[in-house]
Order: structure tokens, then sequence, then C-alpha cells
């Protein structure tokens, strides 16, 4: 074994053995303190191995290198996101959830058709929607709008599924308490099934954060103008420009994650009074 | 079987949908060749035309069909005009990802549940690490071990990798600790050892979150190949037919291939329901 490799590895087993600390010591200390220095080591060891190492940076840049390019080209990287999150992801997150959620709720009021579209969603679910970027690109041209489209197919069944399930969530005694109150179906609705959906409806939209970014930056692989993170990622790679690329896909895990971290504030917001948020 | 006439109807809505938009979005390619030739088209005419051009925007459900069937039945399976053959491409890739990545989640879940200190500093990154949309770098990833040496199946299985093992992980981990703290003193009373109650409480109470995470991972599998295909240059598997598809226009090819990845799906996930419940069977239970 050459010195580095054990000097990283050393660094590795010393950084385990304080973390396995921390974790004893309990409290907020064990539960923040670990996965932070978890990252960080790993991090520091890619750093250092990098270095140590002299790995070409057209295979695996530095992390200080990307961090350089991030900062250096940040108003090429502003362009490419409003491009790709705003206008493809974001406006096809919201067409294609609400879209979901009303079918959702006119489905539920015909059980033959929940029947049928239950499992037909799980399954739709379950397939390669993302083959559809090529064709999306063909109907609606290379701008955004073919983007959103995309989103709005990925995001589409995901999201009906959870609706229906979450629908059907309010228990028949609680239904039937509506009854005696002698409440409409809107009521119903409004005040009993869709907060006691909100749960499901919640979970559907978080995983249809991370459809929705990934749906937008594939389809442009598949024709797109000139800027825009998937634009920029295939082209980079062709000039074999990996900081540039790395410095993206860093922007687009830190948006994915904010993106998850709203939805998920909302929810605990909305649903604060569910076992699963008071623990 | 009580639904199977609710999701008849939904399927034949979908086939119907599917011939109204077909007729659609080609008919201003057809009446632009009417025009052309100086015929009127009567309604009959138009939608004869519009499902059965050659490059339409929308091919017919018997169009796809049709191609599906002289791709796989009438061609020779060896031939690189086979769908069966491009379909093998991606099946070996997803099969090895979905091999790696199901040990490994499952690895990973067993450290988690075992260790206090990978519990506390390796779950979150788990979770973190499915933020990176790694499809949408999978080209890059492909592009890059290329250039190391490794190509062939490894690049795109590893893509496949890195998508399902994330639900086997986090699945596994919920099922290694589904049993109750009342069964698992139940082992302590009896002196058990650590790999004793694994094998012989964990493992037993984890099988029905196995059998849905492997589900859902191998489905995410099958995207990852697929992905994994594009930027190979279109060579082979269904992705590169898509890409080959999408640069010349043969929009009948793309749907093919899209419907060929379905099947695929489709019998994955099948398969693993299968499995299911002959694990079931041998070990006694009934089928959830």
């Amino acid at each position: 074994m050459s010195p580095a490799l054990g000097g990283v590895l050393a660094i590795w087993g010393l950084a385990w053995w304080l973390n396995a600390r921390a974790v004893r010591a309990g409290g907020w200390v064990g539960r923040i303190i670990p996965p932070v220095f978890f990252g960080a080591t790993l991090l520091g060891l890619w750093e250092i191995s990098v270095r140590t190492f002299d790995v070409s940076p057209v295979l695996l840049p530095a992390p200080s290198a990307i961090a350089v390019r991030l900062v250096e080209s940040w108003d090429i990287i502003w362009i490419d996101l409003v491009q790709t999150f705003f206008r493809g992801a974001l406006t096809g997150y919201l067409i294609g959830c609400g879209a979901a959620i009303l079918t959702g709720v006119i489905v539920d009021r015909i059980p033959f058709l929940r029947r049928g579209l239950l499992p037909v969603g799980n399954f739709v679910s379950a397939l390669p929607i993302i083959g559809m970027a090529p064709i999306m690109v063909m109907w609606f041209g290379f701008d955004w709008h073919s983007k959103a489209a995309m989103v709005v197919l990925m995001v589409y069944f995901p999201m009906l599924v959870n609706t229906v399930q979450g629908l059907a969530a309010a228990d028949s005694l609680q239904q039937n308490l509506m009854r005696t109150y002698a409440a409409s179906y809107r009521q119903t609705l409004f005040k009993l099934r869709l907060p006691a959906a909100a749960p499901s409806l919640f979970n559907g939209l978080k995983i249809c954060t991370t459809l929705a970014l990934i749906g937008a930056i594939v389809a442009e692989f598949f024709g797109s103008p000139t800027r825009g993170m998937g634009f920029r990622i295939s082209t980079e790679v062709g000039r074999l420009a990996l900081d540039m690329v790395w410095a993206e896909i860093t922007v687009a895990a830190l948006v994915g994650s904010a993106f998850y971290g709203a939805v998920a504030f909302a929810e605990r917001l909305a649903t604060f009074w569910h076992p699963s948020q008071r623990a | 079987m009580k639904s199977a006439l609710p999701i008849l109807t939904v399927v034949t809505a979908i086939v119907a949908f599917w011939y109204v938009g077909a007729i659609w979005l080609n008919a201003a390619w057809a009446y632009d060749q009417a025009g052309r030739e100086g015929i009127d088209l009567t309604f009959r005419s138009l939608i004869s035309e519009t499902w059965s051009q050659d490059r339409p925007k929308l091919p017919a459900p018997h169009q796809v069909v049709s191609e599906l069937w002289s791709s796989t039945v009438e061609t020779r399976v060896t031939s690189r005009r086979s769908l069966l053959y491009h379909a093998w491409i991606t099946l070996s890739a997803t099969l090895l990802g979905f091999g790696m990545g199901a040990a490994f989640g499952i690895l990973l879940a067993i450290g988690i549940v075992h260790d206090r200190t990978m519990n506390a500093s390796v779950m979150p990154w788990i979770i973190a690490s499915q933020m990176i949309p790694i499809l949408a770098i999978a080209p890059m990833i492909i592009v890059v071990l290329n250039s190391v040496g490794v190509t062939g199946l490894m690049p795109k299985a590893l893509i496949s990798m890195y998508l399902s093992f994330f639900p086997v992980a986090v699945g596994m981990v919920k099922g290694f600790r589904s049993p109750d703290a009342i069964l698992l003193d139940q082992m302590h009373t009896w002196s058990a050892t650590r790999p004793q109650t694994f094998r012989k409480l964990r493992w037993p109470a984890s099988l029905p979150y196995l059998f849905t995470s492997l589900k859902v991972a191998v489905a995410a599998s099958l995207v990852g190949a697929i992905i994994g295909e594009l930027p190979t240059g279109a060579v082979a598997g269904l992705g590169a037919r898509m890409l080959s598809g999408s640069y010349y226009g043969q929009t009948v090819q793309i749907w093919s291939a899209l419907m060929m990845a379905a099947i695929l799906a489709a019998c994955l996930v099948a398969a693993i329901g299968f499995a299911e419940r002959q694990t079931h069977r041998l070990l006694g239970q009934h089928a959830p």
C-alpha cells in the first residue's frame, strides 16, 4: 500500500472514530454532528485524494475547483437555472400536480372509474415515462414548453395515485358523522376529506419535486435553446469542462433539495395535526 | 376479478383517446398533402390518412403494434433491426444494475440497523444522494467511465445500481426494524446472538418490505439503463432506438421502443410479484 493511500485511510478511520464518539454523546450533538461531519470528511478526502493522486481534472475535478467555477460562472448558471427550473420544471410541476389533484377529486366521485384508474395509474407510474422526452420535444418545440410538458407527464400519474389514495383516507365513521350534520358533498370534501388526504397529497407532492427537476433536465438532451442546465451539462461534457458540469450538478442538487424542503415545510404547516409530524 | 371490467374500460378509453389524438395531431399534415395534390379530403379519407402516415406526429396504436410485430417476430433475433436484440441489451444492463443495487441496498440496511454510528452519519446522506438528479448526469458518467476504460455493460449497470439501491436501502431499514420490541426482547431472553436474531427474526420480518422495494427498484433500474444508453451514440439498446428515432423523425420507431420498454417493465414487476407469492407459499403464509 502506498503511503498516500494509507494516509487517506488513516484519516477516514480517525474521522469514523470521532463520529462514533459524537453519536454516543446523544442529544442534538448526536443528531446534527455525525451527518455533517461525515459529509465534510467525504469532501475533504475527495479533495486530498484528487491532489495526492494527481487525478486528471477531466475525470474528477476537486471540490475546490468546482466551488471556484460555481462562483465565477454564476451568471451563466443563473440563466440556466431560470430556464430549466423556473420555466420548465416549476411550470410543469404546478400544471401536472394541479391537473392530477383535480382528476383525482373527479375520479373519486365515480367508484367505477376509481377501481379502473388506480391499477392503471400504478402501472403507468412504474413505466419509463422519461422515454417520452423526444416526443415532447417534437410536439412542443425546443423551448421550455416541451420541458414543462415532459414534467407534466412525469408527475401526473404518481400524483393522481396519491390523491385517490388520500381521498380514501377519511374513514366511514367520520363520513357518516358528516352525513348526520347534513353536510353537502362540497362541505364534506373541503372540511373532512381533503384535510384527511393531506398527508398522502404531500407525499405525492414531495415525490414529484425530484421527478420534475429530472424531467426538465433530461428533456433538454433532446433539443433545447442555447441555455438550460441539461443543455449546459451535455455541451460542457463534450468540451471536457467537468468543473462546470459539477457546478451545474451542485446547483441542481441544492435547488432540488430546497424545492423538496419547501414542500416539506408547507406540509408541516398544513398537517401539524398528523402523528408523523408530532414525533 | 371485480376490477377487471373497470380496468378494461379505462384501457379502452385510453386507446380511444389515442386514436382521436392521432387524427387531431396528424390532420394538419394530411390536409397539407391533400391540398398539394388538389384533392378534397372527406371525413373518412381524413381518418384513414391520419392513421397510416409514414412519419406521423402521433402514430396510431395499430401502427405501433404492427411495427412491434414486424421488428420482433418477423425479424431474426440476432439482427440489429430486431427490437428483441435491443431489448435484451437494455435488459441485461438492467438486471446487472438491479442485482448490484439490491445487494448494496440490503448490505447498507444491515449496517445501518446494527451500527449506531452508521445510522446517524450515513442515513441522512443516503436520502440526500437522491437529490442529485442522477438521470440528468447519466450521460456524463457514461462518458467519463468510458474514458477511464470501463465500457460495455458496466457503466449503464452502475447508473441502474445508483437508482435502485435507494428504495431497497430505505425499505429494508424499515423492514429490519419492523419486529416489535417485545419480539426482540424475546430473542434476548433466549440469549440469541445478533446474527441469530437477524436470521430468525429480522430477515423474515422484512420480507414484505423487501418485495415492495424491489418492485420500485427494478422499475427505476430499467429507467436508468435506458437513459444510460442515450450518450453511447445510438449504438444499441432501447434508449438508443429512441434517440436514433428522434434524430431521423421515425416516430413509429420511438413509440415501438417505448412500448417495448413498457412491456419489459411490466414483465419485471410481474416477475418479482411471482417471486413474492412463491416465497410466501414456501413460508406457509398467505400472500398479502
